[in-house]
């Protein structure tokens, strides 16, 4: 009777899936055992953070409400077109870079190719480094600031529709292709309707990340509210730097409830 | 045989709601580009010096005495901070969960999630830096900020979407709270769990480039100093360096999300 009880045993994995499972695990721990043995912190500077941080937040209350309209407001106005445009913007030059990297639009592997490391490479380079390159290029404020988050979102917004594309139906591209389109109006009148629906997904989550991002752009001098945070904290005024970082907080909050609300009737 | 009324430009026309938005988007664009201080000679002149700076970026050069280090602390960086903020996220986001906890539970652990969501992680190192001083230490907290964030808002989200049949036929057994989490909730989300862990990871060692920039550690730091002294050959090194990092991760990230598949 072993010999049955052994062919019941319910085995879950594979040798190879359990090997393989071991193997991620064991790379990650050792991985976070070398990040803890190496990495270099000096003790003494988080002794006295709690004190510090105490000292900080006696220091940001109360908020200095008096600098609101003069120049946190104008900046926050300016932040909303900084996100808006490279929003706009990051479609415009994301949207043909993802047709190009998805495999059954373009079905030529070398420009898949160079699109995907398109895509990844503008992605790795954050929207802080963007920044610093066409603050060099087009001089501090609003327009680097702009550009840099809509070269950071080529990336994100591309790889999106790229698999948006992929998963598209093929019978109606098929069709299509029998009534004798050309690629271009393959891509217009067959995959454009189907991926209309990522197309409004990607372009609402975005800018609720770029609204994120374009917070953070003044400290290199790329325009926008951090313009504000970074001179108040530049200038230890930390009563302002509460009031920028509340603004900041409400202004993103409300942008995701929008979000989400039109999440919710629309797509 | 009329064929000429049918013509090709009365398919798909645009509605009238269609082209009010499309012209509302280009009215808004031309205003907002008008505001940003966009003209065609600034546009002109800064591909000028666009031009320029490109070729400064050639030969990319590699100093590995400098550029070394700041991509092993990058690493670092990335490993600790998504190891806390995943061990961190995983309570809030049980607490946050509407269908296992009392509403007033969930509200006080949302609002940690939102917080840590709205500040990007560059803000909450400045504030890091000002707390424990320049270095690791200040880039690590400013990251887990926002891993407790991003893990915890999809983690609470896909407990909320798990099937609730399974719960009850635990509690039915007379299994304790933590019983339930192990062996009704735990089994539903943890391939989804893996997969958020290994993006928040990736994402991690990205962000962990950029920290340095305000003095939190990593090699964004060292690219920082480079701009700012104009070495443009070995900033086209570094960024050469961090693109190679991060595609690396990107495809660590493919592999083991296959594994756990």
């Amino acid at each position: 009777m072993t010999a049955t009880a052994e062919l019941q045993r319910w085995i879950r994995f594979t040798p190879a899936q359990r090997m393989a499972r071991f193997a991620v695990f064991f790379v990650m721990a050792a991985a976070i055992a070398w990040a803890i043995k190496t990495i270099e912190i000096i003790p003494e500077f988080l002794y006295d953070a709690p004190e510090q941080v105490v000292d900080m937040g006696k220091r940001m209350w109360p908020m200095d409400w008096s600098h609101f309209w003069p120049a946190v407001w104008p900046a926050l106005i300016e932040t909303m077109h900084i996100a808006a445009m490279a929003t706009i913007l990051g479609l415009i030059m994301g949207i043909p870079v993802g047709f190009l990297a998805a495999r059954n639009a373009t079905p030529f592997p070398w420009i898949n190719a160079i699109a995907r490391f398109i895509l990844v490479a503008t992605r790795s380079i954050s929207t802080l480094i963007w920044a610093l390159f066409f603050v060099a290029m087009f001089g501090p404020g609003a327009l680097a600031g702009a550009l840099a988050i809509a070269f950071h979102s080529i990336g994100f917004i591309g790889k999106m529709f790229s698999e948006g594309v992929e998963e598209a139906n093929k019978g109606s591209i098929e069709a299509l292709q029998a009534a004798g389109a050309t690629r271009m109006q393959q891509i217009v009148m067959g995959y454009w309707p189907m991926v209309l629906p990522t197309f409004w997904s990607v372009a609402l989550f975005r800018w609720d990340i770029n609204v994120r991002e374009s917070a953070v752009l003044g400290l290199v001098g790329a325009g926008g509210i951090g313009m504000v945070l970074n001179s108040a904290i530049d200038l230890i005024q930390w009563d302002r730097v509460s009031l920028v970082l509340f603004t900041i907080f409400i202004v993103v909050i409300l942008i995701e409830a929008m979000v989400t609300q039109i999440r919710k009737r629309v797509i | 045989m009329n064929t000429a009324s049918v013509t090709r430009d009365t398919f798909f026309a645009p509605t009238l709601g269609k082209r009010i938005a499309m012209i509302g988007v280009l009215v808004y664009v031309v205003y907002a580009a008008a505001t940003l201080g966009l003209s065609l000679e600034r546009v002109e002149k800064g591909i000028g010096y666009g031009a320029r700076f490109l070729a400064g970026f050639f030969p990319p050069s590699f100093t590995e005495t400098d550029i070394l280090p700041g991509l092993l602390e990058s690493l670092q960086i990335a490993f600790l901070s998504s190891l806390f903020g995943t061990v961190l996220a995983v309570p809030i986001a049980v607490l946050a969960a509407r269908n296992l906890m009392p509403t007033w539970v969930t509200w006080i652990a949302r609002l940690i999630i939102i917080f840590c969501r709205s500040f990007h992680p560059v803000i909450i190192a400045i504030i890091a830096v000002k707390a424990v001083g320049f270095g690791a230490a200040a880039g690590i907290i400013a990251l887990t900020f926002a891993s407790v964030g991003f893990v915890g808002k999809l983690l609470s989200e896909a407990i909320e979407e798990i099937s609730l049949k399974q719960i009850e036929a635990v509690r039915a057994t007379g299994a304790s709270f933590m019983n339930v989490i192990a062996f009704g909730v735990i089994p539903q989300v943890m391939n989804r769990f893996i997969g958020f862990v290994a993006y928040e990871t990736d994402s991690n060692l990205r962000n962990s480039t950029m920290v340095g920039v305000v003095g939190a550690g990593g090699i964004g730091g060292t690219l920082f100093s480079a701009f700012q002294r104009f070495d443009y050959s070995f900033v086209a090194g570094i960024i050469i360096c961090i693109i190679a990092l991060v595609m690396i991760g990107e495809v660590l990230q493919i592999y083991v999300k296959r594994v756990f598949r």
